[in-house]
C-alpha cells in the first residue's frame, strides 16, 4: 500500500506516494525523475548514490523513501546556482577529476559534506572523507586535488 | 585522394593543449544519461534468473505458473533464441552464455529470464519458474581444471593447437605458441637460471555502473536499443545475428557509459532484452544488480604461469620461456595467447618460447580487462627478472636497461619493432627525483616494466560544417574517458580553427558505418585518424568552394589557418575566405560543407611503460600500503595531457587494486562468495596516495601526429612492481596475487624459518 510523503528536495517541496520498503535511491530516481543519484551496488559500498538528508551525507539506496517525510533532502541537481556552479563542480572538470563520470555525483555530495564540516581539510582528512566513494577511473589523484582546490576558493584563500 | 596516414613532425596549436571536456557540465549537474537512466514509454521490468549451481543439466524448465501470474507479459527460455549462428562457434558461445541452452556452466549463468509490469512482479514471477538441474562434478581452480581427471566442460572439446591431435577431450581449449632462438641452447649460456610458478586470481573491471539497456522490438521487425556500452556497433551486428534481425532495422545507442575496461565489449542481457520485447511486443529495461555483475559479466583470468629465465654474470639475458595457463570461463577465448604474446614484448631476447593455454572452467566467461592477460605475464615475467638482477648483484633497473628492446628488435610474438619507448621509459625512471626519495621502516621499492599492442581497426567518422561556421565531428567510437575533447582538439588542428568551434558527438549506428569498439586503447587513435583524414577531405571541399567563389582554379587554392587563401602574386588582392564565409556561401557553391572518411586505423604504436612503486608492509598485520607511486609511459603525443595522465593514474590504481586486494573467491560449492563491493574490495581513496606521472612522447610513425594508444598499458607493471617493492623491503618472493595480508604474512613466517633454519 502506497504511503504519502511530503518532503523538500533540493529546496523546492516534494510530494510523492511510494511502497514502505521502496528506498530514497529508487524514489529520486523512477518518482522524481532525479537521475543524477546513481546505483552502483544498492548495498551502500560504492556511494554513487550519496545525497544529504538533513545536512547529513547518507548512502540513498540504505534510506527509505518514507524516510524523507518532512526532511530536506540535497542532491546533485540542486548543487548549481542556474548557470553559476557550486566550486566544488567547477574543479572537478577542471582538474578532470572525473573520466566516466558516474561515480561523480556522489563524489560531489561527499565533498560538500565534508567541506561544510571541516573548510580546509588535510589530504588525509580528504582521502578519509571521501573514502566510501568508489571511483573505478582516476585513482582519485585528480579528485583529492579538485577538493583541495575547491576548497580553497570556498574559503576565499 | 589517398590520405597519408604517415607522421610528420610539426608545431600544434590544439593538440597538447588542456581544454575542458564537452561533457563535463552534463556530468557534474546529474543531467548526463548512463545506460540506467534512459526510459521508453510503457516498458516493461525485465529480470534474469540465474543457475546457482557451477555446473549442471538443465533437465526441464516450467515456466507455466510463471506466465499466469499477473502483470507478467514475457517469460523466456533459450527455446526463445534458437540458434542462428550458423556455425560460428564463437557466436554460438555468445548465445550459449547470454541463456544457457543444455547445460549451465558457472554460479549465475543465465537460465531464463521475464517481463513484467514493475519490479514486484518480475521478482515473483522468478520464483515461479522452477528449473530441473542435475547437478555435475565442476572445477573452478586453472591447475585442477587441466588436470587429466578433472570434471569436463564439454565432451567434444580437443585441444587446438599443440603438437598432435589430443585422443581425449579436456579442458584446454586451445594452446598457442610464440618465440624464436633456441631456448635450451640460451639456458645452457646462463650463468644462473631461475624458474618459478607464479598464480594470480580473478579480478572484476569494477565499473561502477552496472551493465544496463532498454530494448524496443517491434512487430514489423525493427529495433532499438539504449545500452551503456563500448562498442553499440559490435553489440547491434551481435545482436542483430542472435535475433534474426537485419543489421540496418537495429538501431543502438550507447549510453554515457560509466566505466568499461573491457567489460562492455560484450553482449550479456542485451539479446535477452531484446528477445523479451519483441515477444512482449513491449519496450524491455534491463538493469543488472551489482551481484550479477560480479557473478555473470566477464571478470578476467585467473592464471597459473610457469617461468624460467637465464642470465649472464654480465647481465645479459640469455633465454625466456613462459608456460601460461589462462583460466577462460567456459568458452574458448584468447587470454592465454595474449599473455604468451605479451610475456617477453618488453626484452631484445635471442632466444624466446612461450605457450599459451585456454583452459575451461566453471566460472564466468572471462572479457578483457584493460591491456587483457599483459598484467599476470609481466608479473610472473618482472619477478624473475628483478630476482636475477639481484643474484648477480646488479641493479635490475640497469638490468633492464641492458636487455630492454629497442627499434629493429624482433619482438617475442614476432613483428619487428619500429621507434618504442620501452628504453627511454627506463631512462626516465632512472633520472626521475622518485629514485632519490629516503625509504622509511619496512618500506622497500620496485620497478617493473609494462608492454601493450595497441589496436586500430575499422572507423567511420564524419565532419559537417555548419552554416555559421561552426564544425560538428561525429564519431562511432564511445567517449570512455575523455576522448570527445581529445578528437575535437585533432579536427580544430587540422582545419586550422579553435577547439570551441568543434563539437564532438558519438553518433548512434543509424548515423554512422560500423566502427569497431572502444578497446584496445583504439579510441582517440583510431578516430583521431578518421578525424584528421574527414577534415583533410572537408579542406578539399572547401579549397572547392572558395574557387567557386573566386572564380580561379581550385589548384590556386591553399588552406592555412581555417582560411582559404589563394595562392601566386596575380590574386595579390584576393582577402583570405574564412571557413565561416565560405560556409556562410555553401547554399550558393554547392551546398553543404562536409568530409567524411571510412578506414581500418593501421599502424596502432606499440606501448610501453617503467612504473616505480615504494610499498610498505606491516610485519605484524601483513597488510601493504603504496606510499609513493610514479608511471612513466610513451604516448606518442598526448592529444589532451590531462587526460593521458587520468589514463595512466587509472590504471596503476586498479593494478594497485589487483596486486593487493582483489580476488573472486570461490567455495567449495563452486559458487561465489564475494559478489558485492564490501567483500570485493577496491582501493578507497585512503588506500592510495597522490600517483606521479610522466608523459613520454616518442611519435608513432604510422599516424599523422605521432599518437599512440594510452589507455592500457598502464594496468600492466603495477602487479609486478609491488611485488617486486615487496620483495625487496623484506627479501621474500610474492608469487601469488593478491598480496592480501594473510598472504604476506604467510611469506614473512615462511622466511622466518628459513632463516632460522
Amino acid at each position: 500500500m502506497a504511503v504519502l510523503v511530503s518532503t523538500t528536495v533540493n529546496g523546492d517541496h516534494a510530494e510523492f506516494a511510494c511502497e514502505p520498503n521502496e528506498t530514497l535511491l529508487d524514489v529520486l530516481r523512477n518518482r522524481l525523475a532525479l537521475t543524477g543519484v546513481k546505483e552502483g551496488c544498492g548495498t551502500g559500498d560504492c556511494g554513487s548514490c550519496s545525497v544529504i538528508l538533513d545536512g547529513r551525507l547518507v548512502c540513498s539506496c540504505l534510506v527509505l523513501g518514507i524516510e524523507a517525510e518532512g526532511r530536506k533532502v540535497e542532491t546533485v541537481e540542486g548543487m548549481a546556482h542556474g548557470a553559476e556552479l557550486h566550486p566544488l563542480q567547477t574543479k572537478f572538470i577542471e582538474h578532470a577529476a572525473l573520466q566516466c563520470g558516474v561515480c561523480t555525483p556522489g563524489f560531489l555530495m561527499a565533498a560538500k559534506a565534508l567541506l561544510e564540516k571541516n573548510p580546509d581539510p588535510s589530504e588525509e582528512e580528504i582521502r578519509f572523507g571521501l573514502a566510501g566513494n568508489l571511483c573505478r577511473c582516476t585513482g582519485y589523484d585528480k579528485i583529492v586535488r579538485a577538493v583541495q582546490d575547491a576548497a580553497k576558493v570556498m574559503r576565499g584563500a | 585522394m589517398p590520405l597519408d596516414a604517415s607522421y610528420h613532425a610539426k608545431s600544434f596549436k590544439s593538440v597538447g593543449t588542456r581544454p575542458l571536456r564537452p561533457d563535463g557540465i552534463d556530468k557534474v549537474t546529474g543531467r548526463a544519461k548512463y545506460g540506467a537512466d534512459h526510459n521508453m514509454p510503457g516498458h516493461l521490468v525485465g529480470l534474469i534468473l540465474r543457475s546457482p549451481h557451477a555446473h549442471a543439466k538443465i533437465k526441464r524448465i516450467d515456466i507455466s505458473k510463471a506466465e499466469k501470474l499477473a502483470g507478467v507479459k514475457a517469460v523466456l527460455t533459450a527455446a526463445d533464441l534458437p540458434d542462428l549462428t550458423n556455425g560460428d562457434q564463437g557466436m554460438f558461445d555468445i548465445l550459449d552464455n547470454c541463456m544457457a541452452r543444455t547445460k549451465v556452466f558457472y554460479d549465475g549463468h543465465a537460465v531464463a529470464a521475464v517481463a513484467a509490469v514493475d519490479m514486484a512482479t518480475a521478482k515473483q514471477a522468478l520464483k515461479l519458474i522452477k528449473v530441473d538441474y542435475q547437478v555435475l562434478p565442476h572445477v573452478t581452480d586453472v591447475d585442477e581444471a587441466v588436470k587429466p581427471k578433472a570434471p569436463l566442460l564439454h565432451e567434444k572439446c580437443f585441444t587446438e593447437g599443440g603438437e598432435s591431435k589430443p585422443k581425449n577431450p579436456s579442458n584446454v581449449a586451445k594452446i598457442t605458441e610464440f618465440g624464436h632462438g633456441d631456448v635450451e641452447k640460451g639456458f645452457a649460456e646462463a650463468d644462473i637460471v631461475i624458474e618459478r610458478n607464479f598464480k594470480t586470481e580473478q579480478t572484476h573491471q569494477g565499473y561502477i555502473e552496472p551493465h544496463a539497456c532498454v530494448a524496443s522490438v517491434s512487430p514489423d521487425g525493427t529495433g532499438e536499443l539504449w545500452v551503456c556500452t563500448q562498442g553499440h556497433f559490435v553489440y547491434r551486428n551481435h545482436c542483430a545475428m542472435l535475433l534474426g534481425m537485419d543489421v540496418s532495422k537495429l538501431r543502438v545507442t550507447s549510453s554515457e557509459i560509466g566505466g568499461g575496461f573491457g567489460g562492455k565489449t560484450h553482449v550479456w542481457m542485451e539479446p535477452v532484452a531484446l528477445a523479451l520485447s519483441r515477444k512482449a511486443n513491449r519496450p524491455v529495461k534491463i538493469v543488472m544488480t551489482r551481484e550479477e555483475v560480479f557473478r555473470a559479466s566477464g571478470p578476467t583470468s585467473a592464471t597459473s604461469i610457469d617461468v624460467k629465465i637465464g642470465i649472464r654474470k654480465d647481465g645479459t639475458i640469455t633465454a625466456g620461456k613462459a608456460e601460461l595457463r589462462y583460466a577462460s570461463g567456459p568458452y574458448l577465448s584468447m587470454w592465454g595467447e595474449l599473455g604468451a604474446m605479451t610475456s617477453f614484448a618488453c626484452y631484445d631476447l635471442k632466444n624466446v618460447k612461450t605457450r599459451g593455454y585456454e583452459v575451461l572452467v566453471n566460472r564466468p566467461k572471462s572479457a578483457a580487462y584493460r591491456a587483457p592477460s599483459a598484467p599476470m605475464a609481466a608479473f610472473a615475467v618482472e619477478s624473475v627478472i628483478d630476482e636475477l638482477a639481484k643474484r648477480i648483484g646488479k641493479d635490475p633497473l640497469e638490468v633492464r636497461i641492458q636487455n630492454a628492446a629497442k627499434q629493429g628488435t624482433r619482438s617475442s610474438y614476432g613483428p619487428v619493432y619500429g621507434p618504442i619507448g620501452i628504453g627511454p621509459t627506463l631512462e626516465a625512471a632512472r633520472k626521475h627525483p622518485h629514485m632519490k626519495a629516503p625509504l622509511g621502516k619496512n618500506q622497500g621499492r620496485g620497478y617493473a616494466c609494462g608492454f601493450w599492442f595497441n589496436f586500430g581497426g575499422q572507423t567511420c567518422t564524419d565532419v559537417n560544417v555548419g552554416p555559421d561556421g561552426t564544425v560538428t565531428l561525429t564519431v562511432g567510437t564511445v567517449d570512455v574517458g575523455g576522448s570527445r575533447a581529445s578528437l575535437a582538439l585533432c579536427v580544430a588542428e587540422e582545419l586550422g580553427i579553435p577547439y570551441d568551434q568543434v563539437k564532438c558527438t558519438v553518433a548512434d549506428t543509424g548515423a554512422l558505418g560500423h566502427n569497431d569498439m572502444t578497446d584496445g586503447s583504439r579510441g582517440t587513435f583510431s578516430s583521431s585518424m578518421a578525424g584528421i583524414f574527414a577534415a583533410r577531405n572537408t579542406i578539399e571541399v572547401l579549397k572547392e568552394r572558395a574557387a567557386k567563389m573566386w572564380e580561379i582554379p581550385v589548384s590556386d587554392v591553399a588552406w592555412e589557418n581555417g582560411h582559404a587563401k589563394a595562392v601566386g602574386s596575380k590574386y595579390g588582392n584576393l582577402a583570405p575566405l574564412s571557413l565561416k564565409e565560405i560556409a556562410a556561401a555553401a547554399g550558393n557553391t554547392g551546398g553543404p560543407v562536409a568530409g567524411h572518411a571510412e578506414i581500418v586505423a593501421d599502424g596502432a604504436g606499440v606501448s610501453f611503460a617503467t612504473h616505480i612503486c615504494d610499498v610498505e608492509v606491516d610485519p605484524e598485520t601483513g597488510r601493504s600500503r603504496v606510499v609513493r607511486y610514479t608511471v612513466i609511459q610513451d604516448a606518442g603525443k598526448a592529444v589532451h595531457p590531462t587526460y593521458v595522465e587520468g589514463q595512466y593514474q587509472g590504471g596503476a590504481a586498479q593494478g594497485i587494486g589487483w596486486a593487493l586486494n582483489e580476488e573472486y573467491i570461490y567455495g567449495k560449492d563452486g559458487r561465489l562468495q564475494n559478489p558485492g563491493f564490501l567483500d570485493y574490495r577496491i582501493p578507497v581513496c585512503s588506500d592510495l596516495p597522490m600517483i606521479d606521472t610522466q608523459i613520454l612522447e616518442i611519435p608513432n610513425p604510422n599516424h599523422p601526429y605521432g599518437v599512440r594508444g594510452v589507455g592500457e598499458t598502464s594496468i600492466v607493471p603495477p602487479i609486478a612492481a609491488i611485488a617486486n617493492a615487496v620483495s625487496n623491503a623484506f627479501g621474500v618472493r610474492m608469487t601469488h596475487v593478491p598480496m592480501s595480508p594473510p598472504r604476506v604474512l604467510k611469506a614473512l613466517e615462511a622466511a622466518k624459518k628459513t632463516k632460522k633454519a
